[in-house]
């Protein structure tokens, strides 16, 4: 997937100045005193086919926007443009067409299955929701979906909880996929994983996503995963992207002190190769009093007193690489 | 074409079959595990007698519970009434037998109406919050406010004293122990990713209640069922006791142990059995639900 020729198509999904506070409520009247600033007006676009990874740690609001822009949650503000349609704006009855497009799988394999249906019984669900689908048409359909997932169509009478981790992932993919969805939303979709499942359902993804030409919004903490995956990478912190660019430039050559300090957390597998680990100072400061200026100066290695001040933009650095820092390099 | 259509039924027929076989698996397990409480058997051996006898009342009832023979009346318990006559003479034992199906229907009738608006409410009010939540269970709090017996007398005076009414108004106090059992549990099941997913796909608010959320918090309201059926079978025979149940000559049980009381030291018989008839179908209830509970619902255990 070349991305320079990502960027002359349309983009699949535009978000922009997206901000999700969650108000904190206090007092007799109970009413909001302060906000929890969970994702701060961010923009970005996904482009069909590829595969874009949010990474961060946790609370930095990568999950938030996920559910944002699945409306599972509703933004304080901000436009998510998904096909030319503003999803923001719709009405909760066209919002629910709209929803066949975006799918999602979820982090825990155990709480993302409905503990009292069979597997067939969920995945008919997503059938009897979004297609006028005849009970015969539905059972091929499962038998179908379960072999593309990789597991036995005899599966489809059994329980969630006769499943593995893994297994139940698969689950969730084949219900995703009933949808026949443009994009799917992966919230930290391998996270609960052991690493050789992890590979397994990661190689599945990229086979689905080949075959179905999907396009994805992986949501992940573990670089590893996201190295494997991805086409394009963005990284936010405290609910900002501070670095979004393709894999290659954001791993070969980060700008942002914050991604650097990420990669170096990397273990390296060669131990002769010596590698500086950049140790960041402090906690994440709390996402309700953000500090001013750049979010990232109270630990950043290049702080200066303009830091403090200016919050910096993102900014083109050649090529579809941005960096919000005024002292990229 | 052929070999497709094959394939097909032989799918359909997989999932067909093994869906039911799982279901029944799993009722049996649960069996297994309540059979190994003794309390629970107990209280379901009782419970199943309740009803047996219930169901087949005209059958067993050795006399006609209504006929009156007043050259016997008052008589103590002897080999012809098991357990005496009344002061019209009518046999105890058959009125408490023909009785069973006024008391079991307005237990099962009356929770039956509390379960299905308690449900409702609880529903509604933990999965959509908001103002909406507030205002309901400021509701039910109103409700709660009453003593059980005093709404409940509050609402027989207002529609006057049947068994009907009985019904409604054991029905309508029994509505605040259900949404808030039911409020509680959807809280915490509207959380669960799984009805994210489903909300992803566009699924209607009715769906997910009903379709998602109601089948995975049924285990408490069952356990809820079976002890509120207790407490309902109690308020309708107090109602009765009180005169504002069951009207004579209903051989309803509170209003037979209410005629006894005014033979409390002549006959004692007369209030004796039907009391003893009420506390052991109480009794029964409340162990079975116990046992319920801590097979159903290991959470809910203290």
């Amino acid at each position: 997937m070349s991305t320079t020729a990502a960027s002359t198509r349309e983009p699949l999904l535009k978000v922009t100045n997206l901000k999700q506070y969650f108000p904190i409520k206090g007092g007799i009247l109970s009413r909001p005193v302060n906000y929890v600033k969970a994702v701060d007006d961010i923009s970005f676009e996904v482009y069909p086919g590829e595969t874009l990874s949010i990474v961060g740690e946790s609370g930095c609001g990568k999950s938030t926007t996920g559910r944002a822009i699945l409306r599972l949650e509703d933004p304080t503000d901000g436009s998510v443009l998904f096909d030319g349609k503003d999803l923001l704006g719709l009405s909760k009855r066209k919002m629910r067409a709209v929803r066949k497009d975006i799918q999602v799988i979820f982090q825990d394999p155990f709480a993302s299955l409905n503990p009292r249906q069979t597997v067939g019984r969920i995945l008919e669900e997503a059938l009897i929701i979004l297609h006028n689908m005849s009970p015969k048409k539905r059972a091929e359909r499962v038998a179908e979906l379960l072999e593309q997932v990789g597991l036995r169509p005899e599966y489809a009478s059994r329980f969630p909880h006769e499943f593995s981790g893994g297994q139940r992932q698969r689950i969730g993919i084949a219900r995703a996929l009933a949808a026949n969805p443009k994009l799917i939303i992966c919230d930290e979709a391998v996270s609960a994983l052991d690493v050789s499942v992890q590979a397994q359902i990661l190689n599945l993804l990229k086979k689905l996503q080949k075959e179905y030409s999907l396009t994805y919004l992986f949501i992940s903490h573990d670089l590893g995963v996201v190295r494997h995956i991805s086409d394009r990478v963005m990284v936010m912190y405290l609910g900002k992207i501070v670095e979004i660019g393709t894999k290659k430039e954001i791993f070969e050559h980060p700008k942002h002190p914050y991604t650097k300090a990420l990669l170096s957390s990397i273990p390296e597998p060669d131990r002769k190769k010596k590698k500086e680990r950049i140790i960041l100072k402090g906690d994440v400061p709390s996402p309700i009093d953000p500090p001013s200026g750049c979010r990232f100066h109270t630990r950043c290695p290049l702080e200066t007193e303009q830091c403090r001040e200016i919050e910096p933009a993102l900014e083109n650095a050649g090529g579809d690489h941005q960096v919000a820092c005024l002292y990229a390099e | 074409m052929n070999n497709e259509v094959v394939k097909e039924t032989g799918t359909e027929n997989i999932v067909k079959v093994s869906y039911s076989g799982v279901k029944w698996k799993q009722f049996i397990g649960l069996m297994k595990s309540l059979l190994k409480n003794k309390m629970a058997v107990f209280g379901g051996m009782i419970v199943g007698i309740y009803f047996f006898v219930a169901l087949f009342a005209p059958w067993l009832a050795p006399y006609d519970p209504y006929e009156i023979d007043l050259l016997n009346k008052l008589q103590p318990p002897s080999m012809d009434h098991l357990m005496g006559t009344d002061d019209k003479g009518r046999d105890i034992f058959s009125r408490i037998i023909v009785g069973s199906r006024l008391s079991l229907a307005v237990g099962v009738i009356s929770v039956l109406i509390g379960a299905f608006f308690g449900i409702i409410l609880g529903l509604v009010s933990g999965y959509y919050g908001k103002w909406l939540d507030t205002l309901i269970m400021r509701f039910i709090d109103v409700l709660l406010a009453f003593p059980g017996i005093l709404l409940a007398l509050a609402i027989i005076s207002a529609l006057g004293p049947n068994l009907i009414n009985v019904m409604i108004a054991v029905g309508i106090f029994s509505i605040p122990t259900f949404a808030r059992i039911v409020r509680g549990s959807t809280l915490a099941e509207k959380k669960m990713e799984y009805v994210d997913a489903i909300k992803a796909m566009g699924a209607s608010d009715v769906r997910i209640l009903f379709v998602h959320i109601l089948p995975n918090i049924l285990s408490p309201i069952i356990v809820q069922g079976t002890l509120r059926l207790a407490t309902a079978i109690l308020t309708a025979a107090g109602l009765s006791f009180l005169g504002m149940g069951a009207q004579p000559p209903l051989p309803e049980w509170g209003a037979m142990l209410s005629n006894g009381r005014n033979f409390l030291w002549s006959a004692p018989h007369v209030a004796t059995f039907p009391g003893l008839t009420i506390a052991l179908i109480v009794m029964g209830f409340n162990l079975l639900g116990d046992g319920l509970r801590d097979v159903l619902d290991p959470r809910m255990k203290q």
